[in-house]
């Protein structure tokens, strides 16, 4: 009998002696800093909540906000200069550096921090956006009171009595959080608490538009509903590839793949489950359809917060958990995320031609442009020493970088073209607009060449990385399907340009609104770095090729 | 098996104890009803007013069981911190005050926007 006690407590690894030992952890608080900062700042945005009287809530709310993110960047910017180690500025670097912090359950390695500081620029410019109060008549572009009926009395008092809803800042905050850990996350239940911490904050900002507020409910309701089911799959997928290895972390998965320590029924079933919630949040086929019903209803600042940091969290975790964890698996998941890829790309680029809104066809191009930053992850190139061919992981760093500005853009411009009802989604409204507003007009122009991948502009250098990380990976076909599909796109691209500058206004055409100097700056600096990332694109991609590869 | 023997014992003694206690208390204990004894028990409070056809239940409840998440979670986290706090030493309690600072910014806010006011 104690023998077979024995062998029972054997098996389960635990003894009597170290049953009680519980030690402190270690926490890593300064290379965690920037990630307690945006907790800080969420916190201390609840607590203006509770504490500041009304009139002053929105000021000091946005001002906290910015500060918050100000003081996350620069604790980046020491990170990366204190944990990541010298960097060599000459040719591509592949070393992996960085460390676990946290007890193994974050990683601060190159590509989390230079996502961390994406992420955190897009949300600094989002909150720009979110701080807009010129065009509603010095009212915030979200709606007064969220617990009224749309339309009712409630929601003219509230209007009349300037009654606006600022929880908006430390709910972004909050998601800006669960973004920041969702691509660092080192072991999977880490990663899925990031991704219900970056999720429940979204779903609810989708709800509060401020016009539209039916279409806006719908929105949020349908993102709830299937951003659930997203994550039950994303956690069944959990428990199932830990059946399969018996840990969370993304090492000992690699381990276990690498090894094959048992049938592969369990791996499969769980990495495409996995798979399911991450592509999911990227919005890839056949997991797209929440996007253009989300990306329309959604408030246009939190569209492109959502948008632009969306993507960067989930496919900075997507990149971590395939070629990390599953890195040994990689000849069963890659056919598959090829097929997932293609599908992606022309879906996107097909259903773009027939958009008729603006912020519809700007899901569409959301679609297609995940469909090539796909093809990236697909052809999986991890780069050999010696060389200066792009990584998949930089290639898809880079083109996160470029799309997200190119995007906030064009989301802060569709919310300056407006009629009485607010802003004007129908394409065909958006007919003349060149003679209305030329600069404005050109800005979105440059966007539209941007998404196309013109030369001379940020989006043909992120198509030329991504294809050509795809490229060194064997996945020609992919480069095929994808430079095929860019131009499918641009012909609708081109189309909106044309529709601006050379069609006849319907009626008294569109009027475009004059933006506090929030949206302002939004547009400059997005058109900017549009033009710059376009022409000299050399210090962000050295930036990208020198974050090096994931931490394992 | 035999090392779980006293558990499923354990088991069947606690079960034994529960049905029997419950299956003699209409026997045994006295039976003397009032108003406040028929009416629905809501943790000692009066009961709330509810619509006639009564199927209902008031939208008020929502924030106390939003309220009630905040102090589980922090539960949560307080036991195991107790059964460990002479092992975890200073560190563990600094980040317990953290821990539980945070659960009070919540609660802050549920207080100061009237979450705690019943009408």
């Amino acid at each position: 009998m104690t023998a077979l006690t024995g062998a029972v407590l054997a098996q389960n690894a635990l003894s009597a002696a170290d049953l009680p030992q519980i030690g402190a952890p270690a926490i890593e608080y300064g290379t965690l800093s920037p990630v307690l900062a945006i907790t800080a700042t969420a916190l201390i945005g609840v607590l203006v909540e509770a504490g500041a009287p009304r009139r002053a809530r929105f000021g000091l709310q946005s001002a906290v906000a910015i500060v918050g993110i100000l003081a996350a960047l620069a604790a980046t910017v020491w990170v990366s200069i204190h944990d990541l180690g010298k960097v060599s500025f000459e040719g591509t670097d592949l070393l992996a550096r960085g460390k676990t912090v946290a007890e193994g359950a974050l990683v601060v390695d190159g590509p989390t921090v230079f996502l961390w500081g994406l992420l955190l620029v897009f949300a600094l410019v989002s909150m720009l956006m979110f701080a807009e109060r010129g065009l509603e008549g010095g009212l915030s572009g979200f709606t007064g009171q969220a617990a009224v009926a749309p339309g009712g009395a409630g929601e003219r008092e509230a209007t009349m009595a300037g009654i606006e809803h600022t929880e908006i800042f430390p709910l972004a905050m909050f998601a800006l959080l669960g973004m920041m850990v969702f691509p660092a996350s080192n072991d999977l239940l880490t990663m899925f608490v990031a991704l219900e911490v970056l999720s429940l904050p979204l779903y609810l900002l989708c709800g509060l538009a401020r016009r539209r507020r039916l279409l806006s409910q719908e929105a949020a309701v349908k993102y709830f509903l299937l951003g659930a089911f997203s994550s039950a799959f994303f956690l069944y997928g959990i428990a199932l590839v830990y059946g399969y290895s018996g840990s969370f972390t993304l090492a000992a998965i690699d381990t276990a793949v690498s090894n094959q320590i048992a049938g592969q029924n369990l791996l499969l079933a769980g990495m495409a489950l996995i798979s399911v919630g991450l592509l999911f949040k990227v919005s890839a086929v056949p997991f797209q359809a929440w996007t253009p019903d989300v990306y329309q209803g959604a408030p246009t600042a939190v569209t492109a917060f959502m948008a632009a940091g969306t993507k960067v969290a989930a496919f900075g975790a997507l990149l971590r958990v395939f070629f990390v964890g599953f890195g040994g698996a990689q000849w069963d998941w890659r056919p598959l995320m090829m097929i997932v890829a293609v599908l992606t790309m022309v879906v996107g680029a097909v259903v773009l031609i027939r958009q008729t809104d603006v912020k519809r066809m700007l899901a569409y191009s959301a679609i297609a442009h995940s469909g090539f930053i796909l093809t990236a992850f697909a052809g999986a190139y991890e780069g050999s020493a010696g060389t200066a061919t792009i990584t998949s992981v930089s290639a898809v760093m880079f083109y996160l970088a470029v799309y997200g500005f190119s995007t906030i853009g064009a989301f802060a411009i569709a919310t300056l073209v407006r009629d009485g009802g607010g802003e004007v989604g129908h394409l065909a409204r958006w007919a003349g607009l060149g003679r209305e507003s030329p600069v404005l007009a050109g800005v979105f122009a440059l966007f539209m060449l941007s998404f196309a991948g013109i030369p001379l502009t940020a989006g043909f250098m992120g198509k030329w990385t991504v294809f050509s990380a795809a490229w060194s990976g064997y996945a020609w076909p992919l480069v095929v399907a994808g430079v095929l599909t860019s131009a499918v796109a641009a012909y609708f691209y081109v189309r909106v340009i044309v529709l601006m500058f050379f069609a006849d206004p319907e009626g008294d055409g569109p009027t475009v609104a004059v933006p506090s100097v929030m949206t302002s700056a939004v547009i400059a600096v997005t058109a900017a770095v549009t033009i710059v990332l376009g022409i000299v694109p050399g210090p962000v991609l050295d930036l990208a090729q020198n974050a090096g590869t994931f931490v394992r | 098996m035999n090392v779980y023997a006293p558990i499923l014992v354990l088991g069947i003694i606690a079960a034994a104890f529960a049905v029997l206690s419950v299956g003699i208390a209409p026997f045994t204990g006295p039976k003397r009803y009032n108003r406040a004894k028929l009416d629905s028990y809501e943790c000692g409070i009066e009961p709330t007013p509810q619509p006639a056809g009564g199927g209902r239940v008031s939208v008020k409840y929502f924030i106390t069981a939003m309220l009630f998440i905040v102090f589980d979670i922090e539960i949560i986290f307080l036991y195991p911190f107790a059964v460990a706090f002479d092992q975890l030493g200073w560190f563990g309690l600094i980040e317990m005050v953290i821990f539980i600072g945070t659960v009070f910014v919540a609660y802050a806010y549920v207080w100061r926007r009237g979450g705690l006011e019943w009408d």
